[in-house]
């Protein structure tokens, strides 16, 4: 199934052309210290890349970026050719009020390396609670979607837990339901398995692969070198808030030109 | 095998039959603590000071029925203008607007450093700065002498400063205002214990910040403001006291003042005042203790209210050991 999509210029069809994410130059800095120094990314409509990297390379900070979680300081990013976080007028850049960033992000899933549920809330709240609060939904209507989308991520007995009674495996699989719940048309995964324990981490990579053959527009910082090889369609290789190498996962993993690729996957494989 | 054999020989062994420590020390409090006991109940029942029989009488009066139901309703009536008054103080606190964070500054600064009882006082006395408290355009007068109007009124509507600044009313504000000014700091520390994922994560999902902060931070950040309210609703229940010098009368301190004063039996009065608040504090306990067990949902597994319970009870002495017996 994924190897309809082996390389990266192919795409799904009818969506050759159409980037849903394109990132130029983007500049990020906390105070002095800058962590994204220029970076310059494109992602195909159903497409998924694979961000990889050693720890402190910006590759989490970029990826807050694309939803806006974090201001960057320079250049441009747009999802779906819309400018996130800014609207072009006469030229001048004007901040987007809070209603309209938030606007914005619905059509963007985020899951979290701490799966940040809502802890007050049982596994069918933590879903449903947006389609209702912000695309309007019918309670009950949200609820059986979200009932249905916990099928879909084997927790169709678990809707009445709360996120403290279940695994961390389990929980990070409510989350991307959570996500899913909001009909996104691109997913952001920080780092989603690096919380879990090892027996723990297929159940979450599983429910990933569903989604990617499922044509879902992915962006995914991981360590899982295997899942890249398996399921990305592009990798980029992030050090010191610069995209050092990118390409075809395979051909990267097995026989990368970068000093420091080769350093690194030294080091995870 | 030859372990199945040897098995039976390796019987458990005996149960430990050691003397246990002595200590002589509990038994020399037991006899301290039971001397002390005996001697403040002898002095219950043979001083005649105490008069509880007349007590007893007075206590169940209408008057002071009516001055009960005054306590409570003024501890209900601050706390609803403390608690609302002091989210929406914290929420201006935690903004990014540096004029409401100046506001909730100064406000919680004024109302943290006069004491309860100068408010009360100030409060019963505003009648003092207007006779009446009117509503309409503000500057009214000034306004109408610029363009050359004399005596321009632009008011609305208005009550005398007599009829709305009861001794009630001014006792409800300085109260619940100053009250805010409390809870303000604990819904504040309640708010910044959310972890910062969580609004993160409702971020991600498109939430605006006020359903974020009502959907999402509040009801978290309510397993820590409850247990501070709930002591600050006791020591509201027993502030209200301080209205008595508005003076208010229809306050249950009051009311039993009232009666000491009249019979020259102020002591046993005064005990009544003990036992009575006493009893409403015991009653909070309670009222505390469910909402607690409403507001962990979700935090650790079921059990875990119960076990805090058990923990209660077994702290003041009472049920755990019986029911172990």
């Amino acid at each position: 199934m994924t190897g309809v999509k082996v390389l990266p210029q192919a795409g799904p069809p009818g969506a050759e052309s159409r980037p849903m994410v394109h990132a130029e130059q983007v500049h990020k800095s906390f105070g002095s210290i800058e962590v994204l120094k220029g970076i310059d990314l494109q992602v195909r409509a159903g497409e998924v890349c694979c961000l990889l990297g050693p720890s402190g390379s910006g590759k989490s900070t970029f990826l807050r970026c694309i939803n806006h979680l974090e201001k960057i300081n320079a250049g441009w990013i747009r999802v779906d050719g819309e400018l996130i976080g800014y609207r072009e007028r006469g030229g001048k850049l004007h901040e987007m009020r809070e209603k309209e960033v938030a606007a914005q992000r619905r059509s963007i899933g985020m899951v979290f390396q701490r799966f940040n549920l809502f802890p007050h809330m049982t596994a069918l709240d933590n879903v449903a609670e947006a389609p209702t609060l912000v695309r309007r939904e019918k309670k009950s209507a949200a609820r059986e979607r979200a009932a249905a989308l916990l099928e879909r991520v084997g927790l169709g007995d678990k809707l009445g837990n709360y996120p403290g009674q279940l695994s961390g495996g389990q929980q990070q699989r409510v989350a991307i339901a959570r996500a899913l719940a909001m009909k996104p048309k691109l997913m952001l995964f920080d780092e989603p398995t690096s919380a879990l324990d090892p027996e723990l981490v297929g159940e979450v990579l599983d429910v990933m692969k569903d989604l990617a053959r499922d044509g879902m527009t992915m962006i995914v910082v991981t360590h899982e070198i295997g899942f890249a090889r398996e399921v990305g369609d592009s990798l980029v290789f992030m050090d010191g808030g610069v995209v050092v190498e990118q390409g075809n996962p395979r051909e990267v993993i097995a026989d990368p030109k970068h000093d420091r690729t080769k350093a690194f996957l030294a080091k995870v494989l | 095998m030859s372990l199945d054999t040897e098995t039976p020989e390796r019987a458990r062994p005996e149960p430990i039959q050691a003397v246990p420590v002595r200590h002589p020390g509990r038994w020399l409090a037991v006899a301290v603590i039971g001397v002390l006991v005996a001697m403040f109940v002898h002095m219950l029942v043979t001083n005649k000071a105490f008069n509880w029989s007349f007590m007893i009488d007075e206590m169940f009066r209408p008057p002071i029925m009516a001055g009960l139901r005054g306590t409570i309703a003024l501890t209900i009536c601050s706390m609803l203008i403390g608690i609302t008054l002091g989210i929406v103080i914290a929420i201006m606190r935690l903004s990014e607007n540096p004029i409401l964070r100046g506001v909730s500054w100064v406000y919680t600064w004024f109302f943290r450093a006069v004491p309860r009882l100068v408010l009360a006082l100030l409060f019963g006395n505003l009648g003092i700065l207007w006779s009446r408290i009117e509503f309409g355009l503000p500057f009214d007068r000034q306004i109408g002498a610029l363009f050359g109007v004399q005596d321009f009124e632009a008011r609305l509507f208005g009550f005398s400063a007599m009829d709305l600044l009861t001794g009630f009313v001014a006792g409800m504000l300085a109260l619940g205002l100053s009250e805010a000014a409390y809870m303000a700091e604990i819904v504040r520390a309640g708010i910044q214990s959310v972890d910062e994922g969580q609004t993160e994560a409702a971020q991600a999902l498109g939430l605006t910040r006020g359903q974020i902060m009502r959907r999402i931070v509040l009801p978290q950040a309510m397993r820590v403001i409850i247990p501070p309210t709930g002591n600050e609703t006791i020591a509201m229940l027993k502030d209200t006291a301080l209205v008595a010098f508005i003076p208010v009368s229809t306050e249950l301190f009051f009311q039993l003042k009232a009666v000491g004063a009249r019979t020259f039996q102020l002591f046993p009065m005064y005990v009544a005042a003990c036992l009575w608040y006493l009893v409403l504090t015991s009653v909070l306990l309670v009222g505390q203790y469910y909402l607690e067990r409403h507001f962990s949902k979700g935090v650790g597994r079921s059990g875990r209210a119960k076990v805090k319970l058990r923990g209660i009870v077994a702290e003041t002495g009472g049920g755990a050991s019986k029911a172990d017996a």
